[in-house]
């Protein structure tokens, strides 16, 4: 079976006056058929250098001199400029952060989503009668007549809805949520993950979801990436990496969560230290610098070490205790 | 024993609609009330977290005590001193730090940082025998090293530009923070670091402090006390533990089971609220939370209710507060 996203081995290098900042190092991810795929990781991992490298909308200054994407089999990475411009909003599309900066505030909802359809067949009504069918799905009251009004009438959960309507709206094989979140109150969080759920249920996408927040994603996802400063360090299912984490970065992240401590204590757990500098990173195990296991060992390049099934740990010292 | 710090129904205004139209538009619609009968009691020593969701009126609430915003109404009382009764609001703020949103964004970009945490100081004009020293010493204090004296903000991480607004907020040795979001955009792994240091410093110097925060994971291990707003209302206070595990109002609780845990064991059913928060313009009769309430009853949409003594301890303003444990989560 293909996967409905398939990321090998990217790399890719930003072109900077220090040198070639290596932003993403041989990443490998699989997003299956139907499956929610996390990515979470702190400022400074790559999280947005791999949502452009997907879209293949990466600045000018950055090159790609490794690693291939494919969506559902197609080559992604060598696509013509005509067949992306295909690709995008039609077979992925993506859900930003901040739903005020992705739609365009002087078009109306109505026209923004019958936009998306311009390679559709079907007059205007037929369109926005989908436009309002989604719109309703999506749980928003008076879906016809909020295809008149604009941006700025909506309030930030609205918004965010309209931003997902219309990212679901050509039933998309892979949606890529960047964040989504992040901009909204606790209350509306949860009502946003509650809709990713049922959308992906009833159009039956893929959906690769990034995000710093570890609670997010171990209530939404199936399976998680752990990344840190542009390398991939984990991999597993949800309840494996949140639950027995191999990688001391991963088990430290999740440690440092305020959240899991469940009484009052004096001194709360952080990271000492600071992301390496991409333009020369270390030989060998990216997170050496801030590691408590550490060895000489660490300065050559860490082995997948297999956790459990379908779960790897890019370690020397990987595992509840090390070894 | 007297509050530090007292706020008494304090109200907030700020205008809705500017020139012309103005006129046009009748005058109980010209001014939203962000902050809407306010108040509060926070004792000299104590941590009190004000929580609530974006356009609930907590940072308004910072705003005015240090009298960045004009009042309304209402009446705010510091150490004995009346603010809303035209103070000296140059001495007020020497005793009284306010810590802003923003780590980057506070400091300005053409300073070094041992001008940023001097700059108090200078406003104040207040000499100091040997500068060099008192910055080393702010700084390390606030956990950075001497080395960070020539650098300019841009050239800070988001925990390090915190530290030396945290440098910069205890420069003068206040009485009373006011920490705006101390851990917005901050990395987990650093986040830790900050309220550590928070809560050493408040420790060495018996400070006071008001933070302001939508971080509920941090609550237990830096307040003493909560107060949660909504719509420019208090909706509830009380003491934390008490506030994150039994909590009297219904949205206080909607608000606490909102908070995604890092579990994937813990995914539960909780109750979503239905809707979102209403606009200032359009604030609800009676109840502002009763649209919104999983147990309103049909008088909630008439009567207003006060902050009265929840049973439980601490205060709530709510018609119907939940008396027992919420349902197994």
């Amino acid at each position: 079976m293909t996967a409905a996203l398939q990321i090998d081995d990217l790399t890719v290098h930003y072109a900077t006056r220090e040198g070639a900042l290596q932003a993403l190092r041989d990443v490998s991810i699989t997003v299956p058929e139907g499956k929610i795929v996390g990515v979470v990781g702190e400022s400074g991992c790559g999280k947005s250098t791999l949502i452009n490298a997907l879209l293949q909308l990466l600045p000018e200054n950055a090159t790609l001199p490794a690693g291939r994407i494919t969506l559902e089999g197609e080559d992604v990475t060598h696509a013509s400029t005509r067949r992306l411009r295909q690709m995008r909003g039609q077979e992925m599309s993506v859900i930003f952060q901040d739903p005020m900066t992705s739609l365009n505030p002087v078009l109306s909802i109505g026209r923004q989503m019958r936009d998306i359809q311009y390679r559709q067949p079907g007059n205007r009504t037929e369109k926005d009668r989908r436009s309002a069918n989604m719109l309703g799905r999506v749980g928003i009251p008076d879906p016809v007549g909020k295809l008149s009004a604009y941006p700025h009438e909506l309030s930030g959960g609205m918004r965010q809805r309209v931003a997902i309507a219309m990212a679901a709206l050509m039933r998309p094989r892979v949606l890529i949520a960047d964040e989504p979140t992040t901009a909204l109150d606790a209350t509306l969080e949860v009502q946003i993950i509650e809709l990713l759920k049922e959308i992906q249920r009833e159009i039956g996408c893929a959906i690769l979801f990034i995000s710093h927040h570890l609670g997010v994603i171990a209530e939404l996802c199936d399976r998680v990436v752990v990344m840190y400063a542009g390398v991939a360090v984990e991999e597993g299912p949800v309840e494996d990496v949140f639950l027995r984490p191999g990688h001391p970065y991963t088990i430290k992240l999740i440690e440092c969560d305020p959240g899991r401590l469940k009484v009052r204590v004096a001194d709360l757990p952080s990271i000492p230290g600071s992301l390496p500098d991409l333009t020369d990173p270390p030989a060998g195990c990216i997170f050496q610098d801030r590691c408590e296991r550490a060895t000489e060992i660490c300065a050559t390049p860490p082995p997948r070490a297999p956790q459990r099934p379908g779960h790897w740990a890019a370690c020397h010292h990987s595992g509840p205790e090390g070894s | 024993m007297t509050p530090l710090l007292s706020l008494r129904d304090v109200v907030v205004e700020f205008p809705a609609v500017g020139g012309l139209k103005a006129l046009l538009t009748p005058p109980e619609k010209r001014r939203v009330r962000a902050l809407d009968g306010v108040s509060l009691e926070v004792t000299a020593g104590e941590t009190l977290a004000i929580v609530g969701e974006s356009g609930s009126g907590k940072t308004t609430l910072a705003r005015a005590i240090n009298g960045l915003v004009p009042l309304a109404g209402g009446q705010v009382t510091f150490d004995g001193t009346p603010l809303h009764e035209s103070p000296d609001w140059h001495a007020i703020r020497r005793r009284v730090a306010m810590m802003f949103q923003d780590p980057v964004g506070s400091l300005s970009p053409r300073k070094t940082v041992r001008d940023l945490v001097l700059e108090p100081f200078a406003i104040h004009g207040l000499p100091l025998k040997d500068r060099q020293a008192k910055a080393v010493q702010l700084l390390e204090d606030a956990g950075l090293g001497p080395d960070f004296l020539n650098r300019y903000p841009h050239q800070l991480s988001g925990g390090q530009a915190r530290r030396v607004g945290v440098a910069r907020a205890l420069a003068l040795t206040p009485t009373l923070v006011l920490a705006d979001e101390p851990t917005a955009g901050l990395d987990v792994s650093v986040q830790g670091e900050i309220l550590n240091l928070m809560n050493r410093i408040k420790a060495d110097h018996g400070l006071t402090t008001l933070i302001i925060t939508h971080n509920l994971n941090i609550l237990r291990h830096i307040a003493d006390r909560i107060a949660v707003m909504y719509l420019g209302r208090i909706v509830e206070v009380g003491p934390v533990e008490r506030l994150l595990t039994a909590p009297a109002h219904p949205y206080t609780r909607a608000l606490m089971a909102a908070n995604p845990e890092p579990d994937p064991t813990a995914r539960r059913e909780r109750i979503v609220l239905k809707g979102e928060t209403p606009a200032l313009n359009a604030r609800p009769p009676g109840c502002e939370f009763h649209p919104r309430c999983p147990v309103a009853r049909p008088d909630c949409a008439t009567r207003i209710p006060r902050l009265e003594p929840a049973t439980t301890g601490g205060q709530v303003a709510c018609h119907y507060p939940l008396t027992q444990e919420p349902a197994p989560a």
